[in-house]
């Protein structure tokens, strides 16, 4: 049996109510279990179930109300009221909708690959389950406190890249295929950025495991990593392509992407699977940037969390609603040349800041906060000014180039025709 | 600088975001447990020990009331108010009606048909699913029989169901629209505060005189 599991503090009280392991339960007080001596894996099984029944069960519910809410404020924002007719506020409108999506007909193309095809969407959330599984929402409350938290977190999420391109490819559709490649191209691309942000969290805390992230966070990274929250928030708004990064399926001007061919409840999970894979990164941000669970005292934990988490998913609705939507070379010059270099940058100031203060102490935190700030400003003031609007510039001289042809009698005096012009 | 733009957008959006919402919900809308209080005329805690059951379904959100579109007096709604009293039959509407739509058939007869004054209509059929509501036909009517109606929930399943029949005409309330009777505004007349005019003296340009009157403007008077 595995017993990291028993380091879970709500999994070792149902596991001992149900066991009474006396190696692993004595000290709570368990002289013998609910079920007789030796099905101590039953009730270690049993006890798995219950945890990850519920914590699955959470996840889809927060999904419902995510949807709900992320209309209501979409609608407030276009002067609108939003989903108002089932229930209070509208807040069953999710619900309804769920149930549409399973009523519809379920079909699978003739030129479809049936295999790739049913097993895309699965693939698609399953890894947001598993991210599920490490985050800390409370003091003691997890699945699994796995050493490799964080490592796990980024090599698991970068599996719906896979589930995108088999979705595109089994659909045997030539429209999904163009897509699927641009989104592969983009949730590649953001990986390398996504996991390198975190370099900078990992060498102030000097672990990988998320719980030891939280617990390290006196001062929250925000403030001592400023460049690593935003490449960071960036990168894991790619990578779950939300606006400006939502090319993978932008609704307005690519029909949906890689999911042309999805109907039903096939395609209900891969919708899931997109506002899942939100609540998880809001999550992860809040986890590893902004103090997770932690608070003042006598607010419960969890409650910080969750606060934290509602935050910032508000914050990640209100940026989907202000900003346009970044074209797929926009994007990729973005993750390469831009956030690839910061992250660069951090890496190296980080590590300059860590081999002076091996284990810096609270004060040390906030001499290294004033440091990476200033490190933030000026690598972001230096890296606008390279990237910059270069592309979209006028020439010099404010020559006009002339879209359509024209007479040279009919042209403003004033205008002077650049060498390249249509004339 | 490189992102106050990003910024500016964020700014409106937040701007239009602590606006109230300009929409208004029709033909009803939910409301809570005040909401629904107000609406039966009681207090809370009385609509909570009366009607219980009423109480639930209003904290369910499953409670709405029905909202009214107020709209402009002069708005043009898709019935007619026809006065059948003032109608002579002179089928000007028909002849004016760009699309063709409106349908009459008249016999001679009625009253005084030696002296021409009013056909009886067996026929006035309006097809408001071609109507554009241009309202020429309301223009063209010189005896102010014929006037837009101010309602407009009137949708129907077929086609067929959306030609108006006469007898329809006849039954149906009448409130005028105001367009283009300047008379039901000097009388300060509102069909949105639920007042009709069922007589059609009421509904003409003038004050309808008296035989004394008549017999002075174009007797004596001459």
């Amino acid at each position: 049996m595995n017993t990291a599991f028993l380091d879970n503090s709500w999994f070792r009280n149902i596991y001992c109510y149900l066991a009474g392991d006396s190696a692993s339960c004595a000290d709570r007080g368990y002289s013998s279990g609910f079920l007789p001596a030796g099905l101590e894996w039953l009730g270690f099984a049993i006890t798995a179930f219950i945890i990850i029944f519920a914590v699955i069960n959470f996840a889809l519910g927060a999904v419902l109300v995510y949807i709900w809410a992320e209309r209501r404020m979409l609608g407030r924002i276009q002067n609108r009221t939003g989903p108002n007719r089932w229930g209070p506020f509208g807040i069953f409108t999710s619900v309804a909708d769920a149930i549409k999506t399973l009523f519809k007909e379920d079909i699978v193309p003739d030129d479809a690959d049936r295999l790739l095809f049913n097993i895309a969407p699965i693939i698609m959330v399953f890894p947001v389950f598993l991210v599920l599984a490490v985050i800390p929402f409370g003091a003691g409350t997890f699945v699994l406190d796995l050493n490799i938290g964080l490592l796990f977190v980024i090599a698991v999420t970068s599996m719906s890249g896979l589930a995108v391109v088999l979705a595109a490819w089994s659909s045997g559709n030539r429209v999904s295929i163009f897509a699927g490649m641009r989104s592969v191209a983009m949730l590649i691309s953001y990986e390398i950025p996504m996991a390198l942000a975190v370099l900078g969290v990992i060498m102030i805390a000097g672990s990988l495991s998320l719980g030891a992230i939280v617990e390290a966070q006196d001062v929250p990274f925000l403030i001592v990593q400023p460049l690593g929250f935003f490449v960071f928030v960036i990168a894991a708004q790619a990578e779950t392509s939300r606006t400006p990064f939502d090319i993978i399926e932008a609704e307005s001007e690519l029909a949906a992407g890689y999911l042309n061919d999805y109907s039903s409840m096939k395609f209900g999970i891969f919708f899931l699977a997109e506002f899942l894979a939100t609540i998880a990164a809001a999550m992860i941000i809040v986890t590893v940037f902004l103090g997770g669970w932690r608070g003042w005292d006598p607010i419960p934990s969890h409650f910080w969390f969750f606060a934290k988490t509602m935050l910032v998913l508000a914050a990640i609705i209100w940026l989907r609603f202000s900003w346009p939507r970044l074209r797929i070379d926009q994007i990729l010059s973005l993750a390469w040349k831009g956030l690839f270099e910061l992250t660069l940058i951090n890496i190296v100031a980080t590590g300059i800041l860590i081999a002076i203060w091996p284990e810096p102490t609270y004060a040390q935190l906030w001499i290294m906060a004033g440091i990476n700030w200033a490190v933030f400003l000026v690598s972001i003031w230096a890296i606008s000014k390279l990237l910059g609007t270069s592309d979209y510039a006028r020439d010099d001289e404010g020559v006009h180039t002339l879209a359509y042809p024209v007479a040279e009698d009919e042209l403003p005096d004033d205008l002077t025709l650049s060498k390249g012009a249509v004339r | 600088m490189i992102g106050i733009g990003l910024l500016k957008a964020m700014k409106v959006t937040m701007k239009n975001f602590i606006r109230k919402p300009s929409t208004i919900q029709y033909p009803d809308r939910k409301v809570g447990l005040s909401g629904a209080a107000k609406n039966e005329g009681e207090s809370i805690p009385g609509m909570v020990s009366k009607t219980p059951g009423t109480a639930l379904k209003a904290l369910a959100g499953m409670y709405s009331v029905p909202v009214n579109v107020p709209q402009n007096q002069r708005f043009r709604g898709n019935e007619f108010t026809w006065y059948e009293d003032r109608c002579t039959g002179c089928a000007s509407c028909a002849k004016y009606c760009p699309l063709g739509i409106i349908e009459i058939v008249t016999s001679p007869g009625g009253f005084d048909v030696q002296q021409g004054e009013s056909y009886a209509i067996d026929v006035f059929d309006i097809d408001i699913g071609r109507c554009m509501f241009c309202g020429l036909c309301v223009e063209a009517c010189p005896y102010d029989a014929l006037h837009m109606g101010s309602r407009f929930e009137r949708s129907r399943f077929e086609r067929a169901s959306l030609v108006i029949p006469i007898d329809e005409l006849r039954e149906a309330l009448k409130q005028p629209s105001s367009w283009f009777r300047p008379q039901f505004e000097e009388r300060k007349y509102n069909p949105f505060k639920d007042e009709h005019i069922e007589d059609h003296h009421r509904a003409g340009r003038h004050e309808s005189p008296s035989a004394g009157e008549l017999d002075q403007r174009w007797v004596k008077e001459r």
